[in-house]
């Protein structure tokens, strides 16, 4: 009779977590593959606009940045409130562009200098005008690979809202 | 001398710390990559040339500062953009030299002679918002692709996107070399001649 009792006074058996620094450790190297660190901390607005005609961008070392946006809300009272360009961290302005191109070029091995590719991150409600810009500065610096980095989406989305 | 047996680690906290490095990379790293309408610029100073285009020849798109569309003199919503963009680039209305056999447009004599020949030219106010500039860009180089996918599809069997993909994953030199020169002759079909302004005002 003793038997039976011993088995119902007794609680539930822990849960051995002996595994589970393996689990997480698991989780932790897929996280460290698979993804790429981030690069800048964006100090403006970043809306996208959406397209469909896309192409993927591979080599994330080959590609330079320029983001364009109005500044977000907790630096508009510095930076003011029309769309300005980021670089790298910073707020900048259209004669460092120049200046940031040839740099990225100079870390960039020579055999590659040719694959490198602009790609404009800029918010969807800025002006043509700032766009035009970076334009002209990128062709003066014969930086003519670009891409308009976008979301994948219906494009006539952009006109109705 | 009596034998102790080495104290064992707790090893309790090892969760603790894997999960802090754990969420360190949750928040430093993205997993997203980047898609994006990839463009060529054209190179700096280039000699304006008198080159002679005929207005037939020339597809005019406009955007205004209000975002809105004036195609060939005529006002557009934007999702009617690539129909007309279609409709002349594969018009086909040359004769002799610039006949285009595979032109399956209307010929109409007033729209572009030859694939070829067709220029689309974009110009934007410099307050035209960007979202309507890419919609406007999407648009166009949808016809191309429309077109280059259906010329494709009739001379190899599998359309002009696909074979872009498929020289990405080939290996092989000789099915690359063959598709390479697929591509090329696809492109040369309906090269994209696209031409823009520099914003004015």
């Amino acid at each position: 009779m003793s038997k039976f009792k011993k088995k119902k006074s007794g609680e539930l058996p822990a849960i051995s977590t002996a595994s589970l620094p393996d689990i997480v450790f698991m989780l932790l190297f897929f996280f460290m593959v698979a993804t790429v660190m981030r690069q800048n901390t964006l100090m403006i607005e970043n809306r996208l606009p959406v397209a469909d005609q896309v192409e993927k961008l591979d080599k994330k070392g080959l590609i330079m940045y320029i983001y364009a946006g109005k500044p977000s809300s907790r630096y508009r009272a510095s930076a003011g409130n029309q769309a300005r360009i980021q670089l790298n961290d910073k707020f900048a302005e259209l004669s460092d562009i120049k200046p940031f191109i040839l740099a990225e070029r100079a870390d960039t091995r020579e055999e590659l200098v040719n694959s490198l590719i602009t790609a404009l991150k800029v918010d969807g409600k800025t002006n043509m005008g700032l766009v035009g810009d970076i334009k002209k500065e990128l062709r003066e610096v014969q930086a003519l690979k670009i891409n308009y980095s976008t979301r994948v989406g219906n494009a006539l989305e952009n006109i109705s809202n | 001398m009596a034998r102790r047996s080495a104290p064992t680690v707790n090893a309790g906290s090892m969760a603790d710390i894997a999960f802090l490095l754990l969420i360190f990379f949750l928040v430093s790293t993205t997993i997203e990559t980047d898609y994006g309408i990839s463009r060529k610029l054209p190179p700096p100073n280039q000699e304006p040339t008198d080159a002679v285009v005929r207005d037939r020849n020339l597809f005019q798109v406009e955007l205004n500062q209000f975002d809105e569309l004036l195609v060939e003199g005529e006002i557009m919503k934007v999702d009617g953009l690539k129909k007309a963009a279609i409709a002349f680039l594969d018009n086909g209305g040359g004769t002799g030299k610039l006949l285009c056999e595979y032109c399956k447009g209307s010929h109409d004599a007033t729209s572009s002679d030859n694939p070829n020949a067709a220029i689309i030219s974009l110009n934007n106010s410099r307050e035209t918002s960007y979202e309507a500039y890419i919609a406007v860009q999407n648009e166009l180089i949808g016809a191309y692709t429309t077109l280059r996918n259906r010329e494709a599809r009739r001379l190899y069997g599998v359309s002009f996107v696909e074979m872009e993909e498929l020289l990405k994953e080939t290996k092989g030199e000789k099915e690359r070399e063959v598709l390479k020169k697929r591509i090329v002759n696809i492109r040369e079909m309906f090269p994209q001649k696209l031409s823009e302004a520099n914003p004015v005002n």
